[in-house]
């Protein structure tokens, strides 16, 4: 927000090495969230639609259909997280 | 206008001390357990010949779904014996996820790394513990050179379950559980925050008043979301300690 804020009243155009290294940190803070959400975000997906798919096809089976499907969103969602500690670690 | 500045990280999740070495997260986690023996202990005072009633009931559907939905589904018949260890792990995580939205509290004690981090170490030392004692050194053999794998794979195979035995899971146990109530929380903060500073704006335009509404809505919702989230990652984790511990007991699927 202190970055949009500058960038519109354009006070201070002249950066000091740390001020460069922060804003290149935050520009790098945004993508490293965004493109480590990506991944994840599709194969959630899939491994959700999937799921219903079969708890559709096979209703009696639910119960197991159900913990597998938490498991894998589990492990696919590990990605998006380190991406979002990541995030935090650079940006904040 | 756009002079909004959001809080760094360290004011948000960072708290003084109520007295020295006892902060308000620490006071949440000791809260959560504590509830959590008080809660169990007069459900086991009760006449278990009698029906269900109260606190019973609660710890009952508790037992009742740790062994249904999670040993059952994940260790088999003969895993039932983990069922107290899984049952506390379970409790103690979702008494520290929900005060997350207690008002007051409104800080979910796994949101700092020191929580998650130790029950991931915990869960590391047991499951470990459990592949010596049922398989010996076998453990470790079954671990870097796993049979049931073609022979030239192996030594690729071995170092990926190497690694990921002993360094990936305890890793990514603890970060998701950390990572998720932290976002959980920062979301609750960004828009308590928007709602905040459209109704104080220094501006003083009416019209912003109004606005308001939006950011308190989403804040509305994302309550209940969290409600939804602190549950599912306690099942969560419980569900994989509960998957590593069996992995440990019969390492070649």
């Amino acid at each position: 927000m202190e970055a949009i804020a500058r960038l519109i009243a354009d006070t201070n155009p002249v950066q000091t090495p740390s001020e460069a290294k922060a804003a290149n940190a935050a520009i790098g803070a945004g993508f490293a969230y965004g493109l480590a959400a990506i991944g994840p975000g599709v194969g959630i997906g899939y491994v959700v639609g999937k799921a219903i798919e079969a708890m559709a096809r096979q209703p009696e089976a639910a119960g197991m259909v159900r913990t597998t499907m938490f498991l894998g969103i589990a492990f696919t969602e590990a990605l998006a997280l380190i991406g979002f500690v990541v995030f935090i670690l650079l940006g904040l | 206008m756009l002079a909004l500045t959001f809080p760094p990280i360290n004011e948000l999740i960072r708290w003084r001390d109520i007295f020295p070495g006892l902060n308000k997260v620490g006071l949440i986690a000791l809260i959560a357990a504590v509830l959590g023996i008080i809660i169990f202990m007069t459900a086991g005072t009760k006449d278990p010949l009698k029906a269900p009633s109260g606190v019973r009931n609660l710890a009952e559907s508790g037992v009742t779904f740790i062994e249904n939905d999670i040993v059952m589904q994940t260790m088999g018949r003969d895993g039932l014996a983990w069922t107290p260890f899984l049952l506390s792990i379970f409790i103690f995580v979702y008494l520290c996820n929900v005060p997350g939205i207690i008002p007051f509290f409104q800080m979910p004690a796994t949101a700092r790394m020191a929580i998650p981090l130790f029950l991931a170490l915990v869960v590391w030392v047991i499951y470990n513990v459990v592949g010596f004692k049922h398989n010996g050194l076998g453990y470790i053999g079954g671990m870097v050179w796993p049979k049931g794998v073609p022979v030239f794979m192996r030594p690729l195979v071995g170092v990926i379950e190497f690694l990921s035995n002993i360094i990936l899971r305890p890793f990514s146990l603890a970060v998701r559980l950390f990572a998720n109530m932290l976002a959980g929380h920062m979301l609750l903060i960004t828009f308590a925050f928007l709602t905040n500073a459209l109704v104080f704006a220094e501006t003083k335009k009416l019209f912003l008043i109004p606005l308001s509404i939006l950011p308190f809505f989403m804040l509305v919702f994302l309550t209940a979301f969290e409600v939804l989230v602190g549950l599912l990652q306690a099942y969560i984790f419980t569900i994989l300690t509960a998957v590593y511990i069996d992995a440990a007991r019969h390492p070649v699927h």
